[in-house]
């Protein structure tokens, strides 16, 4: 690999531009390529395997010419967005982050998103629809509500609803989230909004403890982004 | 290297570690340096094509290929491209007459590339 290939590589992540890096395997022909702006000279076949990759964010090996191209996939960093400081949260933003999730927790309440109590992970003290609509969610991008304050959480949800976001957790007991569900309908959000909305978050492990809580909530958007179809 | 402030932000496709930045830091400081990549797998195999290992001239790596099965051939092989510079494929499986030394335990194969970071000409 060339030293300017991964040049190229990192400022498209630093960038968050998704691209994959063409590579024959025979010898040191490579190509690092953007879906929209691709190269000229790519062959088509190659640039269709690079949208494919980019799609299923899965790299492989393709023929083309009698010769093998390994296409990887570069799509841009996994995020989480984590409406609310609270204890689970201390939890969770360390998980996520250790799973390759760039966090941000977003809470206005002063004492609560103190950085000491996140020590490493940004912390965003806007209102959480004012720091939504700034972080623009994109499909790479989950959404947790952990407040259970519908001043927090409900604007944070309304901005998430509009966006791409592949996976939109709410915190909340089953009374909760069905409250939450006719405030949502009540604010113009149809059937196919809600069902966007995990709540209450996580998958059904019978936790108890914050940190299990956590698991739960990091397990049900690892199943969301690897398992879209359920 | 990605701000310290923010854990993740460096990382790709989930990857723990942050295998490229590194990579290029590496470099900046003047090592040899060489990525092995997982191409294409069959059957059961620990770590998916994309996964990346990097090692330096003295063998110093960072990341992986497989559950840590085949690294230590896949190491050897890096150090030696680092000093020839030839790119090479690895193929490894549990039917490879070496499975008994680095074959892969789960029953899986994997190729992996080996090259060389090159500087600019």
């Amino acid at each position: 690999m060339k030293l300017e290939t991964l040049d190229a590589l990192l400022a498209a992540r630093a960038a968050k531009r998704a691209v994959a890096l063409v590579t024959a395997l025979d010898g040191h022909s490579e190509w690092v390529v953007e879906p929209g702006a691709p190269p000229s000279g790519l062959p088509a076949d190659l640039l269709e395997a690079v949208r494919q990759a980019l799609a299923s964010d899965r790299s492989g090996v393709v023929e083309h010419d009698g010769r093998d191209w390994f296409v990887q996939a570069h799509n841009p960093p996994l995020r989480m967005l984590i409406v609310g400081a609270v204890h689970i949260t201390q939890a969770l933003a360390p998980m996520a982050a250790m799973a390759g999730y760039e966090v941000t927790v977003i809470d206005p309440r002063r004492g609560f998103a103190a950085a000491e109590r996140f020590p490493g992970v940004r912390v965003d003290g806007d209102w959480p629809d004012e720091a939504l609509e700034r972080l623009v969610p994109d499909a790479r991008t989950a959404v947790v509500t952990l407040t259970h304050d519908p001043k927090l959480d409900d604007p944070a949800l309304h901005v998430a609803l509009r966006s791409e976001a592949f996976y939109i957790g709410c915190l909340g007991s089953r009374r909760t989230h069905a409250a939450r569900l006719d405030r949502l309908r009540n604010a113009g959000f149809d059937d196919a909004d809600c069902a966007r909305l995990h709540g209450p978050a996580g998958l059904d492990l019978g936790a108890r403890s914050p940190a299990e809580i956590a698991v739960s909530v990091l397990a049900e958007t690892v199943r969301a982004l690897r398992r879209p179809e359920g | 290297m990605a701000d310290p402030a923010t854990p993740g932000s460096g990382e790709l496709s989930g990857d723990v570690e942050d295998v490229l930045a590194t990579a290029r830091a590496w470099k900046r400081e003047g090592r040899g340096v060489a990525l092995a990549t997982v191409v294409s797998t069959w059957g059961s195999s620990p770590r998916p094509p994309g996964s990346q290992l990097l090692v330096d001239g003295e063998g110093k790596f960072l990341g992986s290929v497989s559950g840590g099965c085949i690294e230590g051939a896949v190491i050897r092989e890096a150090v030696e491209a680092i000093g020839d510079g030839r790119p090479r494929v690895l193929e490894f499986g549990v039917s490879d007459e070496q499975a008994w030394e680095v074959g892969l335990a789960c029953g899986g194969k994997v190729r992996v590339l080996v090259e060389r970071v090159e500087d600019p000409a």
